[in-house]
């Protein structure tokens, strides 16, 4: 019950107790453990990561299992978490021209160095319930790949364009420090590294529907996919006592370049632009939209015109935030009383004054 | 390769009607394509259904296909030009699971085409279908995102937007960049995007003899191209409509006048050509080891 006034605190405690019991939903039906989310809803699992900003697969899975499913609240606990963890240094940016590759695609050439490597995709399903799912069943082991003699050689289609000039060249690392907008609060115009951080973070779903609003006009960009890598790579760190790097583990990743329109100007001939996503796990749709998106914030930069909201980064970076839209929407459900009192009282006054007008009207009009 | 995707006719899938849409939608699509056939050019909306397969995949020209096969039909499904690319793969498979229809790769031999990017390479003939997959049947999209606004630019045939367009491209590249998804003019009325099919295979499509049919699942839109239409690809006098040329030919087949994809073979800059149509290219080198 909404509790009025006082006893607030039985109140929200058992909420609480209802909301745990709720959670467990039937106990004549097993609990499902953290490690059948991690290797179940594994997709769900990376989603959670990204926008949390955390890989920890364990705690992503545990975050879904306290959050009954919900998405952004599961971020919310990951989040949370995160901001409690103290900074020790930054790794040595990941080589993703290094990956190990699960899954790779591109969609501007048929073949290249590397091959098209399907991976695990429900791309070309036909999506029809099976509904032999609903019972548990053993699968068929998947086929071994054959091991290609240039399997290991895996280079990016963004650097074979670049061999030749034809898109624009990756800026170089000038070894600057990175902000970051989860330390400090975002100064605009952001920089792209910046926006980068914030469409990472971003809301799948927000950030989606303005990468599609791109592709209908409101910002075009002309994109293609030059390539999709989905794999491991090696995260490294320089501790400042050694000197040099050291490994600290491998992370999943889902990378996305995709090679946009052509521009040129009196000194420059034309060349393809790019944009960027990267995610965690094998989250190919947040890395799409994310790269669309950023190539649509470079408008400015590359002299378009800026007059859609995908380009407009105040509009996308102050928006894309899940927790921060679904905080300042959900508190509309906190008591509102005095400020709904203070209008309340304006309201009847302006009505009376309204009525006290409209009488005064029909008096004089009755005297006439 | 391409040539395994034939299949002789076999029996449909239990559970679901012929071509998987029931024939009350069947019916209704069919409507919205008579309408079509009837204003060459013309978008015609439709109450579009969801499909098994995902929206840009598709769904338009599955839908087109779903509702004019019938069980003599020939069925041949191409994706940038060949019949052994993912998504073409795809998308035989389920007619053939769900109609029970013949498939081919033989061009000579479909009576439906469906297709994403291209237009074969072999002259299409009468009785043949052309069923296009279009992402965004709206041409003028890109110069006016509102669909109140296109509708009522179309209904007044008021296109010197498309053409300023076309202008300021010829002004800043000194030439028009559009190479793909090129507009052009229907009967004579409606301009039109001919799906991004590359501009070389927009003169195929003008008095074509085959009737060439535009689904978009998405946008929920039908157009048609009746047989023997003029098509005409947007241009100016002095700046008249040309298409893409290749300086090699083909590494395979050695065809010139065919439209090539570029195959990256090493990270040297090492690349080769060859034809994006895999069922002539196929055809061609069968011929010569003959």
């Amino acid at each position: 019950m909404y509790v009025a006034v006082k006893g607030g605190e039985a109140a929200i405690d058992n909420a609480h107790r209802l909301l745990a019991e709720a959670r467990r939903g039937d106990p004549a039906v097993p609990e499902l453990s953290v490690a059948q989310i991690r290797e179940q809803m594994a997709l769900l699992v990376d989603r959670v990561m990204t926008e949390g900003s955390l890989y920890d697969p364990d705690l992503a899975a545990l975050a879904l299992k306290q959050a009954r499913g919900d998405v952004v609240e599961a971020v919310f606990l990951v989040r949370a978490y995160r901001t409690t963890l103290s900074r020790f240094g930054a790794s040595v940016p990941v080589d993703t021209g290094q990956m190990a590759v699960a899954r790779r695609v591109s969609a501007t050439f048929k073949d290249l160095p590397g091959g098209q490597v399907l991976g695990p995709t429900f791309d070309y399903t036909h999506r029809l319930i099976d509904f032999a799912l609903a019972a548990e069943s053993e699968i068929e082991p998947a086929a071994e790949a054959d091991p290609r003699a240039d399997a290991a050689i895996c280079p990016r289609v963004t650097d074979l364009l670049a061999q030749d000039g034809l898109i624009e060249a990756s800026p170089p690392d000038a070894g600057a420090p990175v902000g970051d907008l989860t330390r400090e609060p975002v100064d605009y115009p952001a920089d792209r590294a910046l926006r980068l951080q914030a469409l990472a973070r971003g809301d799948e779903g927000f950030v989606l529907g303005l990468a599609y609003s791109t592709q209908r006009g409101f910002g075009r960009t002309h994109p293609f996919v030059g390539e999709i890598r989905v794999g491991d790579v090696a995260v490294e760190f320089v501790p400042e006592e050694l000197g040099f790097a050291v490994p600290l583990g491998r992370v999943r990743l889902t990378e996305c370049q995709m090679v946009n329109q052509f521009k040129g100007s009196g000194t420059a001939p034309p060349q393809f632009t790019r944009g960027y996503g990267l995610s965690f796990g094998q989250s190919e749709r947040k890395a799409m939209a994310m790269a669309l998106v950023d190539r649509a914030l470079r408008a400015e930069e590359l002299g378009e015109p800026v007059v859609s909201p995908a380009q407009d980064q105040e509009f996308v970076l102050a928006h894309c935030d899940s927790l921060q839209a679904t905080g300042f929407v959900e508190h509309l459900k906190l008591p509102h009383y005095v400020d709904f009192q203070a209008e309340l009282e304006l309201v009847r006054r302006l009505r009376a004054e309204f009525e006290r007008k409209s009488e005064s009207v029909e008096m004089q009009e009755a005297a006439e | 390769m391409g040539g395994g995707g034939g299949a002789e006719p076999s029996a449909p899938q239990s559970g679901y009607n012929f071509a998987y849409l029931d024939e009350g939608t069947k019916r209704m699509i069919r409507r919205a394509i008579l309408k079509a056939i009837a204003v060459p050019g013309y978008q015609v909306p439709f109450a579009s259904r969801e499909m098994p397969m995902p929206y840009g995949w598709g769904t338009g020209g599955v839908q087109v296909t779903a509702a004019i096969l019938g069980r003599a039909d020939v069925l041949k499904v191409i994706d940038q030009g060949a019949d052994d690319t993912t998504n073409a793969v795809s998308i035989r498979r389920f007619f053939a699971k769900t109609s029970g229809v013949a498939t081919t790769t033989r061009t000579t031999e479909a009576t439906v085409i469906q297709t994403r990017h291209r237009i074969p390479e072999t002259p299409l003939t009468e009785g043949q279908t052309l069923v296009y997959q279009v992402p965004i049947p709206e041409p003028l999209r890109f110069l006016e995102p509102r669909e109140t606004e296109t509708r009522q630019l179309h209904a007044l045939a008021e296109y010197g937007a498309m053409h300023v367009k076309l202008y300021e491209d010829i002004s800043r590249h000194g030439h028009i960049a559009t190479t793909y998804a090129y507009p052009v003019e229907v009967a004579g009325r409606y301009v039109m995007d001919p799906s991004p099919t590359p501009k070389f295979d927009n003169p195929k499509m003008d008095d074509c003899p085959a009737l060439q049919l535009f689904g978009a699942g998405r946008e929920r839109r039908i157009y048609a191209v009746p047989p023997y239409t003029s098509v005409r690809s947007l241009d100016f006098e002095d700046h008249p409509f040309r298409v893409q040329d290749f300086t090699e030919p083909c590494a395979l087949c050695g065809a010139r006048g065919h439209y090539l994809d570029e195959v990256v073979t090493d990270d040297a800059g090492g690349r080769m050509y060859i034809c994006s149509d895999t069922d002539i290219c196929e055809t061609r080198v069968a011929e010569a080891a003959r």
